[in-house]
């Protein structure tokens, strides 16, 4: 097995990572405006519906039954796409993704290949995977456009360049599209992204996509998206490959009903995504000659069997968690090291791929509980980072660090009166050399993370029950 | 006063101090009896109490806090009521103890556990849901801002109990605080293992709190306002910090003094 998310299997820890993003304030400007300007409208059009409570608990009820017979909805949603004339792959990896995507390009001819934003394929690593055989990506989500230009990574499920702001995008299109009077109005920008771009549709017969959701009863892939780029890719190439992870599948169509109104709502704040296809098969005289739909697994399947864990599955990838979310504020979607940053990604990350790095993602929270309460599938993702913290400590205690002992000690103590009734004198009188004027400035290892940037007030010299002994003897 | 006009007879409330209010800050617990005694009710307070295990549970040592919440469960068993002046150890057992007790498969747990759970209650929560009162008597003459910590909002739900109380305290100068919803960046074992970020979340909400002209930033968990007076004792700001507690339990008589 070849499982990969994105570049996280070499990408350095959260706190690593975070550091110099910190101290980018540009970066850190662009992402409190970008958050907070889709954060506000988020709120207005998710207010507006007086059912939005219903609808989050029907999505959850909708994903939860889906995932409980996932096996039976795949082979379902692959007869009935197989009837309708697509093609249905099963990945059980990254690699195996790949090759099947490769072979189906290789197959065409094809020389270059259009693509709709997809995260699958950004976790699959598909792009390197094309140019390392010679065929030439070309990213048409202006957002993708931007990264692809840009050679950079996306920072955000939805928004991939929020972390870039206008005047960054213009010097990019500037340099990489040859326009050296390039404006930076948004008309500027966004023709001289449309003339790049339709070229390259009327020109290239493959293109790549992901998916929004796989309907098992019709056989379709439901496509959302806001500006036109993935109909264009759906309708002009002769050959359409979609990737999409076995998490996206769907009972019926009647359900879109229920995840069109929260995922649009919930991804951008629009009341309706501009663009809503769904692509059935094969159509004598329109759209694709070939249409093929590869089901990634690349570790799903791994956190179904986790029964804690499992809702991470129920994500519609709408991003409204990495946007209320005050650590994502702060770094920005890099400092995750995966394609899924934020709040999602420090739940599936570390699930998807069990390494080093992504061991550090499970602690990127303050468990503020800030992405539960708009997750519009209702995934209690503080629930799963404790979960898999667990999972982290279970696994390193055999390394007997620091932090498990001080731990195990504190749990020692705090099992009987008398070791913590001891253990609060020693703290009074142990404290004196790090005292000055009632407040603490500066404490010694791990804890200097604390006074890096605070001060610690100084222990009291009598606690609570010392008190409490003194002035409430008769009570006892 | 408050309970002839209520008519409510005194009740026996066990104090859950919490442990790092026992240690840290003593005040708030004596401010919690002075008010509650104050309001005519008998205040009791099991010294067999330590801690809810909540840094233990939400750092990954779940096996850790287990012993925790069995020790929890045998010192309230027979309380009639437990108060706590923190949100987030109310949540701890509100939101993990069943969850905890489950998964022992004891139903003697399981079921002392559920009979506790309904007779667990926050400061703000007993004094407004269980015992109907907004005005508690205080008196507080200072310009404060109120901070709601992540607990009391998401996991709690109190929406506005903190403030209905604070809104009926004499003197006060009570001032709204922007993006009231926003962590501070504490989150326990966070602030110390992302500790960069979480300097640069308290950077906003020292900013916030600024804004204010506040001079005293008050919660109803004094974890978090450790973390704010931290920071704004870091930075000379001289505004300080005070749990709720002690507010409602100033008196004319005492601030005169």
């Amino acid at each position: 097995m070849t499982i990969r998310v994105g570049e996280s299997a070499t990408a350095p820890s959260f706190q690593k990572a975070a550091l110099p993003l910190l101290g980018d304030s540009q970066l850190r400007k662009n992402l409190r405006h970008a958050t907070e300007v889709i954060q506000r409208r988020r709120a207005v059009v998710a207010g507006e519906l007086p059912d939005w409570q219903a609808l989050r608990d029907a999505a959850a009820a909708v994903k939860q039954k889906t995932l409980r017979h996932l096996d039976r909805y795949l082979v379902q949603f692959e007869a009935a796409c197989t009837v309708a004339g697509g093609q249905v792959h099963w990945a059980r990896d990254a690699e195996e993704a790949n090759r099947i995507v490769l072979e189906l390009v290789r197959q065409q001819n094809a020389g270059e290949v259009l693509k709709i934003k997809t995260m699958t394929a950004d976790e699959t690593g598909l792009n390197q995977a094309l140019e390392q055989a010679g065929i030439r990506p070309y990213e048409t989500d202006l957002a993708e456009l931007i990264v692809q230009l840009g050679n950079d990574r996306p920072s955000h499920i939805v928004v991939p360049a929020l972390h870039r702001n206008r005047s960054q995008v213009r010097e990019i299109f500037r340099e990489r599209m040859q326009l050296p009077d390039l404006g930076d109005s948004p008309q500027d920008l966004t023709d001289a992204a449309r003339q790049y771009l339709r070229e390259k549709f009327l020109r290239v017969k493959t293109a790549i996509g992901g998916a929004n959701f796989l309907i098992a009863e019709t056989g379709g892939v439901c496509i959302v998206e806001s500006e036109g780029n993935g109909r264009m890719c759906l309708t002009l190439p002769e050959t359409l490959i979609l990737m999409a992870g076995v998490d996206k599948v769907i009972p019926r169509f009647q359900d879109l009903e229920v995840f069109l109104q929260l995922l649009s709502r919930s991804a951008t704040g629009e009341r309706m995504n501009p663009y809503n296809s769904i692509w059935t098969g094969v159509y004598a005289g329109d759209g694709p000659r070939n249409f093929h739909v590869v089901l990634v697994d690349n570790g799903r399947t791994g956190i179904l069997a986790d029964e804690e864990a499992r809702q991470t599955l129920e994500c519609i990838r709408c991003g409204a968690c990495l946007n209320a979310c005050p650590v994502y504020r702060q770094t920005g979607g890099h400092a995750y090291g995966s394609t899924y940053g934020g709040p999602i990604g420090a739940i599936l990350t570390p699930q998807l791929q069990n390494m080093e790095h992504a061991q550090s993602l499970p602690y990127a929270s303050s468990l503020c509980g800030a992405c539960y309460e708009v997750c519009p599938v209702k995934i209690n993702i503080p629930e799963v980072l404790i979960h898999l913290r667990g999972r982290v400590v279970r696994e390193q205690q055999s390394a007997m660090k620091p932090e498990a002992l001080g731990m195990k000690a504190i749990a020692a103590v705090f099992r009987s009166r008398r070791r913590l009734e001891a253990a609060h004198r020693l703290a009074q009188a142990g404290q004196a050399p790090l005292v000055r004027k009632g407040w603490i400035h500066w404490l010694p290892g791990e804890l200097g993370a604390w006074t890096a940037a605070r001060d610690l007030r100084a222990i009291p010299k009598q606690s609570f029950r010392e008190w409490w002994k003194e002035t409430h003897r008769d009570a006892e | 006063m408050a309970l002839r006009r209520l008519r409510m007879q005194p009740l026996r409330i066990s104090l859950f101090i919490t442990c790092y209010n026992d240690l840290l800050f003593p005040e708030t617990g004596r401010s919690v009896v002075r008010l509650l005694e104050r309001l005519g009710h008998r205040v009791e307070f099991p010294l067999e109490q330590t801690c809810c295990g909540q840094m233990h549970y939400n750092s990954g040592y779940q096996t850790e806090a287990m012993p925790l919440m069995r020790r929890f469960v045998d010192v309230f068993r027979g309380a009639d009521v437990v108060c706590s002046p923190s949100s987030s150890c109310v949540a701890m057992i509100r939101d993990h103890y069943p969850k905890m007790a489950a998964s022992t498969g004891e139903p003697r747990l399981i079921e002392a556990v559920e009979a506790l759970l309904p007779r667990v209650f926050e400061l703000t929560e007993l004094l407004v849901k269980k015992l109907g009162l907004e005005d508690v008597g205080a008196c507080y003459p200072h310009r404060v801002t109120y901070h709601a910590s992540c607990h009391s909002l998401r996991s709690l739900h109190l929406d506005d109990l903190p403030l209905r109380l604070l809104r009926k305290v004499r003197g006060i100068d009570l001032v709204e605080l922007s993006n009231v919803d926003r962590c501070c960046g504490f989150g326990g074992t966070f602030a110390v293992k992302n500790g960069d970020v979480s300097a640069a979340m308290l950077a906003e909400k020292m900013l916030d709190v600024e804004k204010t002209g506040a001079e005293v930033c008050t919660a109803v968990d004094n974890s978090c306002l450790m973390h704010i007076h931290g920071g704004l004792h870091r930075r000379r700001t001289g505004i300080r910090t005070v749990h709720l507690a002690e507010i409602l339990a100033s008196t004319e008589a005492e601030t005169a003094q």
